[in-house]
């Protein structure tokens, strides 16, 4: 696939944080609506690979493309209006604690340049996104107030809000309660499946990326069910695992699954972390 | 062999580079007025009382302790051009400097410092919103016009402690302290009263924001970053008001 016509790729990036490698010649690429599972030990460089996709952070060396533009060398200002096609999820939910629930999800229709509207537009759009992660009871309500999960379901209608080609999740489901983490997983797979949208999602758990690699969102049902697997319904999912900066395997599920590699293993289990 | 100089001319880069781009962004849209005003609340209006009674405190003190002086050489009715000399010269701007370091500059670190660690500065950026836009150059507005004013109070109020003391202590008439405040000091005392408290506004501003922007490791690193900026913006409110003093006394 030419990088141009990808939604995101990395050509031999490296980056260091001091003398620690955070990306070590990491290179792979996406196209439009595929999903990319990234797992990897504490500190081997998922969040990292997450924010260098976006220009959050810059490599010391190779080439990044985002939505099939280069990134590398773009100033902050160019990076605005192309971060506007692009939902995240950060890890610690990145919700902003002086602003309100409504005023977090309508905060980037405000301040993306391409994304401003009138004000009634914003506040239809925010509802429907607050209703989309079934919060639209706590638009007034301050993060402090939310649990845990209410808070990652509000980054998550933040994220969303702005209909992005591409979503970007950091360990969406860390720290959470099994039921609580399996909603999580499904309203991924709802702005996936509904949208169509490239995801690229960092997770410690092996649960969730056989979730996004086998199961799809009903929209009937308004549950997640499995797909007959290798039928047409299945989303091009690949599982990335990350050690050390580097990244040390990429394949489909059944490729990991067969993988021998005892650091590849430990992550292709259920309850892996 | 040089490696100890790296981190404070790497901290000393990021500090010019956050300089020009907060005051870049002066010029530059989008203004975010209303974070303006509510600095200026959160830097004005909540360091007026603690100012006001630090102003009240240095004129009563300094009055006190020339008036001994004073009375030795039979000049004590010159009480009124000390006091108003030393508080617009230097502890007007000093005393207010370091105050608002302590309250604002702490609170500036801390605050970005919560909002680095808890990753809403990336979630800005990815947002579409410029963070030294955003939170530095309002709170750069914010300081710079708020200081020179808290000072001009302080002031004010430290010649009116300096006033209870000569009047109620050394018997001297209210228009011959205020008839001697007033005609000791000169353009020069005004301009150095002034410029010094913009100069440290600038300094607290952006050393509390540049500690709280580079913060990294969690709750602890807030508590580093909130130490750093009361003591380096303390730190240099002192150097720079060493070089306007030399200046203005060679003028």
């Amino acid at each position: 696939m030419d990088a141009a016509s990808t939604i995101v790729c990395f050509e031999d990036v490296s980056l260091r944080f001091g003398d620690t490698p955070a990306l070590d010649h990491v290179s792979f690429q996406m196209g439009a609506g595929e999903t990319r599972v990234v797992f990897g030990a504490a500190g081997s460089g998922k969040t990292v690979l997450l924010k260098v996709a976006v220009g959050l952070v810059k490599p010391d060396s190779g080439r990044v493309f985002l939505l099939g533009q280069e990134i590398t060398c773009m100033r902050e200002t160019e990076l605005f209006d192309l971060r506007a096609r692009v939902g995240i999820l950060f890890q610690e939910g990145g919700l902003f604690d002086s602003l309100n629930v409504a005023e977090n999800v309508s905060y980037p229709l405000e301040n993306q340049r391409t994304l401003r509207s009138g004000n009634r537009s914003n506040e239809a759009r925010v509802r429907e996104s607050l209703e989309f992660v079934e919060l639209a009871h706590t638009l007034d309500k301050f993060p402090s107030e939310l649990s845990g999960g209410m808070r990652r379901r509000v980054g998550i209608a933040r994220a969303v809000v702005t209909e992005p080609a591409l979503e970007l999740y950091d360990s969406p489901t860390a720290g959470l309660d099994p039921i609580t983490a399996h909603t999580i997983i499904t309203l991924i797979l709802k702005e996936r499946d509904l949208r169509n949208t490239a995801t690229i999602m960092v997770t410690h758990r092996y649960q969730d990326g056989q979730l996004m690699a086998n199961f799809r969102y009903n929209p009937n049902s308004g549950e997640i069910e499995r797909a007959p697997r290798g039928s047409a319904e299945t989303v091009d999912t690949k599982f990335l695992i990350m050690q050390e900066g580097r990244l040390v395997f990429e394949g489909s599920e059944t490729e990991f699954l067969a993988n021998q590699d005892p650091y590849v293993r430990k992550f292709a289990r259920p309850g892996a972390s | 062999m040089l490696d100890f100089l790296k981190p404070p001319i790497q901290t000393f880069q990021e500090f010019v580079v956050l300089s020009g781009r907060a005051v870049g962004n002066i010029v530059r849209r989008p203004h975010y007025s209303a974070d303006v005003f509510h600095q200026m609340d959160v830097i004005g209006v909540g360091s007026l009382p603690i100012c006001s009674m630090v102003g009240l405190f240095s004129g009563i003190v300094m009055a006190l302790q020339m008036a001994r002086a004073l009375t030795t050489y039979g000049a004590e009715s010159r009480v009124g051009e000390i006091v108003s000399i030393t508080l617009v010269r230097e502890l007007g701007p000093v005393l207010t400097a370091v105050l608002v370091a302590g309250r604002n500059a702490s609170g500036m670190a801390s605050e970005l410092g919560s909002m680095k660690v808890t990753e809403q500065i990336d979630a800005m950026r990815a947002l579409g919103t410029d963070p030294t836009q955003k939170l530095v150059t309002p709170r750069l507005i914010a300081a710079a016009l708020m200081l020179p004013l808290l000072t001009i109070i302080a002031d004010f109020i430290g010649m009116m402690g300096g006033y209870f003391i000569a009047s109620t202590q050394l018997g001297i008439t209210s228009s011959e302290y205020w008839t001697a405040a007033w005609q000791i000091l000169e353009y020069n005392d005004l301009a150095q009263g002034l410029l010094k408290p913009l100069s440290f506004a600038v300094i607290i501003a952006l050393v509390g924001c540049l500690y709280g922007m580079r913060t990294t490791g969690g709750t602890q690193g807030v508590g580093r970053a909130t130490t750093d900026a009361v003591v380096w913006s303390s730190l240099w409110i002192f150097f720079v008001d060493a070089l306007i003093t030399q200046f203005f006394v060679n003028l």
